[in-house]
């Protein structure tokens, strides 16, 4: 420090990450400080930048559906929906309304996945361990329902354009008994696993609301928690606006904005639920918010199961030009066969032309931008990723505050490095 | 004028005169629509999409850029911005491209002072592929390593990079050396131009 200067006090940079636990992956903060207080934050990414874009102009089409998992890796099969519409879309191809129902149930599913990882994450770094162990629980049933209909647990490639991979199955695999689990702790973790996939499912938004409440009894009135985060990254709704901002970020700032209902694809425009807002725009608003959202997706999965007891039928576009042949004709059929072959050598091509679809992902509005010149490869693809631009606002949200207050706003913002850095 | 007229009408009538002398095109396609128009207007263009009272975009979803020069295709110039705009108020979208004149030194206004969100999606748009914002206060790269060499995501930049990295044992630290591994094409590109996509 010069000594010339007539004040001993000056602002200091400080490194926060790339490494850090609260950081949600690799994030480096480099942070201006004014004693306790941020005066500036400049976040460095693309420490998982891995050209995901680039990489997909390389492959035929189809074999960027894996891909998609691995952006925004706590909700895989909504990236997977973005990208197939927008194939759906330029192929003009239709899918069949069981493929829409399965698809949609599956978005909810996923976003309870995500809000319920973002909840763990956010309260850990807050300081409260326990819920972290609660949500971890729930997210274990979702993931063997990822599981049972794809074979991954979480990298699903199961949305395909023109329906999804395969229909529901009718058993839900059961934990089998092994040395390390006694009779009282496999009949525990086989709860709801006698019947079909659905019945596994209905058994879960029975248990589900009852499970919330429980994460609720440990934050909402919890004094600690909104000591942490009422005022905390407090934006306006104009604000908001400017920033990009999409998803719960947006709404948590009072405006009601939701994909679901303002461009109803599949069928949301068939199902009853509610889009939940705050009003301070703060981050235990939209703690709120998330926490209501998870609730609506059960709602709305009930629906769905519902409605997919009722009505059997394909899942897959039967247009084999763009949908891969049933493998029951493929071995009797010749048509069959010449489209089973071409389709997964060459794969297909799109005319020639350029499209954008969105859904509303649990994040925020995930859509992909799609430029194609007539070949099986795209000619360029761009993801817009919500959590890009909730990123991008990091400096607006933790000026003034605290630099323990960067944790609560990086929490809030739920960002997750694969889709940010692509 | 009314919000009752489609966003087609509605946008003719408001750039009338940009249509007239040919500085702007309005294409339609899958039910999207998309404007295109000449770099000297596109700030002002973006600005009244903005504040008209008509259009309302009061969201920048999206910006990217894109490297032309491999387009099957009559494009004359290689680098154009895509942007991507919403508006809340109206339930609408509107892409505009916009073309950078020069291929050697592309360069485009920067949207930053209209929408905050412009500021990062400029920063990837230069980093991938070197187009510069006029107007951007902090057109740093954002995606690549510290140091990064190029664009990667032009079209003559090669998947498999130019350098590698690694840990050398006998000078104890990181050094790149040029890659070893060789790009593999499994299947080849096609355009298909057949009745079965028609």
């Amino acid at each position: 420090m010069s000594s010339s200067s007539n004040s001993d006090i000056r602002n200091f940079t400080l490194n926060f990450g790339p490494q850090h636990p609260a950081a949600h992956g690799v994030l480096r903060l480099i942070l201006e400080m004014d004693g306790e207080t941020i005066v500036r934050a400049d976040p460095h990414i693309g420490l998982l930048h891995r050209a995901t874009e680039k990489l997909a102009e390389q492959r035929i089409y189809n074999q960027s559906i894996p891909y998609m998992d691995r952006l925004d890796y706590v909700s895989m099969m909504c990236n997977e929906h973005a990208y197939v519409m927008t194939l759906e879309k330029m192929l003009k191809l239709e899918v069949p309304e069981r493929a829409q129902y399965i698809r949609v149930m599956f978005d909810e599913i996923t976003r309870i996945l995500n809000h319920l990882m973002w909840l763990g994450t956010h309260a850990l770094d807050v300081g409260a361990m326990t819920v972290f162990l609660y949500c971890f629980r729930e997210r274990e049933d979702l993931m063997d329902l990822y599981e049972a209909v794809s074979g991954a647990r979480m990298h699903a490639a199961y949305y395909r354009p023109g329906g999804v991979y395969r229909d529901l199955p009718d058993e839900m695999p059961k934990h089998k008994p092994n040395r390390w689990r006694n009779e009282k702790d496999l009949a525990r973790q086989n709860v709801g696993r006698d019947g079909s996939v659905l019945d596994f499912i209905e058994n879960f938004t029975e248990r589900f609301p009852g499970l919330v409440d429980e994460y609720e009894t440990l934050l909402t009135d919890n004094r600690i928690w909104k000591q942490r985060t009422v005022d905390i990254g407090v934006i306006d709704p104009d604000l908001a606006k400017q920033l990009g901002f999409t998803g719960p970020m947006l709404r948590g700032s009072g405006i009601a904005w939701d994909l679901r209902k303002k461009e109803p694809y599949e069928v949301y425009d068939k199902l009853d639920f509610k889009i939940p807002i705050g009003v301070n725009g703060d981050s235990y608003d939209r703690y709120l918010v998330r926490i209501e959202e998870m609730r609506q997706s059960n709602i709305i999965i009930k629906q769905c199961v519902d409605w997919l007891r009722k009505n059997p039928g394909i899942v897959m576009s039967t247009n084999q030009k763009a949908a891969p042949p049933p493998r029951s004709e493929m071995k009797e059929g010749m048509e069959s066969l010449i489209h089973h072959f071409k389709y997964f050598t060459e794969g297909y091509s799109i005319p020639k032309g350029e499209a954008y679809a969105a859904v509303e992902h649990p994040k925020g509005e995930f859509g992909t931008y799609i430029v194609s010149d007539g070949a099986n490869k795209p000619y360029r693809l761009k993801i817009r990723a919500p959590g890009f631009a909730h990123l991008a606002a990091m400096d607006e949200m933790v000026k003034g505050h605290m630099l323990a207050d960067v944790v609560t706003v990086i929490g809030t913002m739920d960002v997750v490095f694969g889709e940010i850095d692509r | 004028m009314s919000l009752e007229d489609s966003q087609q009408e509605r946008l003719e009538e408001i750039f009338e005169d940009l249509f007239e002398r040919g500085a702007l095109s309005l294409t339609e396609y899958l039910g999207e629509l998309t404007l295109e128009v000449i770099s000297s207007e596109y700030l002002s263009l973006c600005k009244q999409l903005q504040n008209n009272a008509d259009m309302q975009m009061d969201q920048l979803i999206d910006l990217c850029g894109v490297d032309y020069s491999e387009y099957s295709g009559a494009v004359e110039e290689r680098y154009a911005v895509v942007v991507h705009l919403l508006s809340t108020r109206l339930n609408e979208r509107l892409r505009v491209r916009v073309f950078a004149t020069d291929d050697e030194l592309p360069v485009v206004e920067s949207l930053t002072d209209l929408w905050k969100s412009a500021d990062w999606y400029e920063r990837e748009a230069f980093d991938l592929f070197g187009i510069l914002f006029a107007g951007h206060n902090d057109l740093r790269r954002i995606l690549t390593d510290y140091n990064f060499v190029g664009h990667p995501f032009r079209k003559d930049f090669p998947v498999e990079g130019n350098l590698e990295m690694r840990y050398d044992e006998e000078q104890k630290r990181v050094i790149y050396e040029p890659v070893t591994i060789e790009n593999r094409v499994v299947t080849p590109r096609v355009i298909r131009e057949d009745s079965r996509y028609v």
